[in-house]
């Protein structure tokens, strides 16, 4: 007896599980005009009027229930309006950031306009990494290979020279600073536009950069301009970094008049902040 | 395992679909805490309890496939997960016989648990080209506490409406043995002194 009854229990059960698979993949594999769909419709048709009349006499019950969420929701109204306010103060925030964006963008297409860089093919791109470690100055930039860049390319921002591209990938390119211990500018600086080489200063001072290799009778006073030369110093062939571009300002000079004389300078380029840079992809001109 | 009866058979009958109505014409729009109540897995979960394993089961086919066919679903989805929730909580009743008052609390959750995890599942494997977010799994645990509130007293309203249709369980005969007296060692006390 026991038996039978577990029969037809497992029998029924198999039963119904197969018509739910052959349902399933019959309803599945036709056509919206197929045979089940038309079923039900026409069932759902059919039910539609007993629907809609259980939707009218259960309307006072919604109405009911209603007016509980509706109370509920009222007292909940001000932790969403506070909500929506924290909401606010953060697309402020976001716009605020935005508008400084916007704000670098215009003074770095100022700065092409004004050195004459347009023909120089900047491409403008967005810092996506930084170097942790203060040994390693370096940057991400999201432009690559793809974008013309090479490894070489001078790289500004806003305000002056930052480095240069050191490594290239399809979209991005690794930037070494020029507070970086590897870099090494040929540059010129005051009114006779004396001859030297930038470098950094000390490692991890970003603020700090030293111009060695000067004539001892070297004209150059604190306040002056330093700038890029255009070529290197051994052959007069022409730089890496085109001519011309800013670097900082001389802060101080260490045994003046010396063989040994150091002029130090403040890089115009906050290398700490960098948000957009430009990569110069014809440092030689178009012709290059 | 209960004998379906012709008038226990009409009263399941009239208790799915009634349930099923109600459910599209009125639950399905009341959110309560984000979420809607789904009745259709604690109906099953309750007869699956009273019933046995095969009520479960046939119950649970015939909601599932009623509402299927009533919210133009793709058929045998509901009704294939339902089956299975008709047909464990019957099979817990059969081989357990649970007697705590919250038996349905629990069960009903872990049906409706089932019921919404069955239901992703053979969504996705049909192919519904939806990312499994956060707002999802959010929905399906606040269902979960809904039900989970209203599994005790739906179970009790599906008892009262199917108990006429449904032979005198053991356990009830046993307690109503002791109630009137006829059996009680208590009642019989005066007696036995004698």
């Amino acid at each position: 007896m026991y038996d039978k009854t577990v029969r037809r229990r497992r029998a029924v059960l198999g039963l119904l599980v197969a018509c739910s698979l052959i349902l399933l993949t019959a309803y599945f594999g036709e056509s919206g005009s197929g045979a089940l769909h038309s079923v039900q419709r026409g069932t759902s048709e059919v039910l539609s009027p007993v629907q809609e009349g259980a939707s009218r006499a259960l309307k006072p019950v919604r109405d009911l229930f209603g007016w509980f969420g509706d109370t509920i929701a009222a007292k909940g109204q001000v932790e969403e309006l506070r909500r929506e306010r924290d909401r606010l103060r953060t697309e402020v925030a976001q716009s605020e950031a935005r508008n400084a964006d916007y704000d670098r963008l215009s003074k770095l297409f100022q700065l092409n306009g004004a050195l004459g860089l347009d023909k120089l093919g900047p491409k403008t791109g967005r810092v996506i990494f930084q170097s942790p470690t203060v040994w390693y100055a370096t940057i991400r930039v999201d432009k690559g290979s793809d974008d013309g860049v090479k490894v070489g390319h001078p790289v500004i921002n806003e305000e002056a020279l930052v480095g240069r591209v050191t490594e290239v990938f399809g979209g991005s390119a690794q930037v070494t600073l020029i507070t970086d211990a590897s870099t090494k500018v040929p540059a010129r600086a005051g009114r006779r536009q004396e001859f030297g080489i930038v470098e950094p200063a000390s490692a991890g001072n970003p603020t700090d950069l030293v111009m060695n290799f000067t004539q001892p009778n070297a004209r150059i006073r604190v306040g002056d301009r330093v700038v890029t030369r255009g070529t290197e110093p051994e052959d007069h062939a022409a730089s890496r970094y085109p001519v011309g571009l800013p670097i900082g300002e001389v802060t101080r000079i260490v045994h003046e008049g010396t063989d040994t004389q150091e002029i130090h300078l403040r890089p115009y380029a906050d290398v700490r902040s960098l948000d957009f840079v430009q990569i110069l992809t014809r440092p030689r001109g178009p012709d290059s | 395992m209960i004998a379906l009866t012709p008038q226990l058979l009409l009263r399941l009958a009239a208790l799915g679909m009634l349930g099923v109505v109600v459910q599209t014409a009125a639950v399905s729009q009341l959110p309560i805490a984000g979420a809607n109540a789904d009745l259709s897995p604690l109906l099953v979960m309750a007869v699956g309890l009273l019933c046995g394993s095969l009520a479960g089961g046939v119950f649970g086919f015939g909601v599932g496939l009623f509402a299927d066919v009533v919210a133009l679903q793709t058929l045998g989805v509901s009704s294939l997960v339902l089956l299975a929730v008709g047909y464990g909580a019957g099979r817990l009743r059969e081989a357990r016989d649970p007697e705590g008052t919250l038996v349905p609390l629990a069960v009903g959750a872990a049906a409706t648990l089932a019921f919404g995890a069955g239901f992703a599942l053979l969504q996705f494997l049909l192919g519904v080209d939806a990312p499994v977010s956060w707002a999802l799994i959010r929905q399906l645990l606040a269902t979960l506490v809904v039900n989970t509130l209203l599994a005790l007293p739906l179970y009790a309203l599906v008892r009262r409406w199917l108990q006429p249709a449904m032979p005198d369980d053991r356990r009830r005969r046993r307690r109503r043995a002791y109630t009137t007296g006829g059996l009680s060692p208590l009642s019989r006390g005066p007696e036995v002194r004698r």
